[in-house]
């Protein structure tokens, strides 16, 4: 799981080209909207992408994102349990 | 008739940034991704969205952080031109979904497949609620931005107003920008834009 943390961590920098921001600057319980990581709504349509592009997997329900979207703790736990390659 | 005049003008081209014919950042790098953003992070500019826009909305904003730097921009208004539209990245949105297996379109791409996008943005960072307008065009209609510019001044639509041409397409990029104002000492003649223009061939 702490793999997973890790690389998701550099997915989202890369994916949503958030600038001065390290691996090692993000804790897995920050928020990731709001004050966290001060994500916006496009940033949370990237998200949605990466989980299909990366591990296979289709949020059709928005309500989802909310409780997944959480945190990468939140992100990982539900990737590592639902993921399809 | 409107007598007006051009107050400041800044050119993006060949990995320079000149304000009023004065150099105020160079690179050696020429890819525009690294100039763009060592330019923009040089102005001391922080604005995290800044990184997450398409390149011609990047070198609009680079062009419009000079242009306005200790300006005014109390009811300025925009009036801006390119070539390529938003072509650069049409392309890119294009290719992310031509292959049907592989049909992956990003978010981020797509908001920007849209020229006017770039004014959009200049007028967020800038807090500009005023009128603005981006025409496509093979080159840069000087009469037809001239007597806009005008236009805006005199009907009290606007106080000054930033003009200019942004194209970006497949790494060529070009940026003049300038502000159009009632007073001032440089006349808004069709002679003095063509001449802001004649500064990207040096």
């Amino acid at each position: 799981m702490a793999e997973l943390k890790e690389e998701l961590k550099g997915k989202i920098i890369e994916v949503l080209n958030l600038e001065d921001i390290a691996v090692a600057d993000i804790n897995d319980s920050d928020p990731l909207f709001g004050e966290g990581l001060g994500l916006d709504s496009i940033d949370a349509l990237e998200l949605i992408v990466l989980m299909d592009k990366e591990y296979g997997i289709k949020l059709s329900d928005p309500k989802q994102g909310k409780t997944i979207f959480q945190s990468i703790e939140s992100m990982a736990a539900y990737i590592a349990e639902n993921r399809t390659k | 008739m409107m007598v007006s005049y051009i107050n400041k003008y800044c050119v993006v081209a060949k990995e320079r940034v000149v304000v009023d014919a004065e150099e105020q950042f160079t690179s050696k790098d020429d890819s525009f991704s690294a100039f763009v953003k060592e330019a923009f992070k040089q102005r001391n500019s922080s604005y995290p969205k800044f990184f997450k826009m398409d390149s011609l909305s990047k070198l609009g904003m680079l062009a419009a952080e000079y242009t306005l730097a200790e300006e005014s921009t109390d009811d300025l208004a925009l009036v801006l031109v390119n070539k390529f539209g938003s072509l650069d990245t049409d392309v890119k949105h294009q290719e992310s979904i031509q292959d049907g297996d592989h049909f992956f379109p990003s978010p981020a791409t797509f908001v920007y497949t849209l020229a006017n996008i770039c004014a959009g943005e200049i007028s967020i960072r800038h807090q500009l609620q005023t009128e603005n307008i981006f025409f496509v065009a093979d080159q840069f209609p000087v009469k037809v931005v001239s007597a806009y510019a005008d236009y805006l001044l005199a009907s009290g639509k606007a106080k000054r107003v930033l003009c200019g041409w942004i194209d970006f397409f497949q790494e060529k990029y070009e940026a003049v920008l300038y502000i159009v104002s009632p007073e001032g000492e440089k006349q808004h003649t069709e002679e003095n834009i063509a001449s802001l223009f004649r500064t990207l061939e040096d």
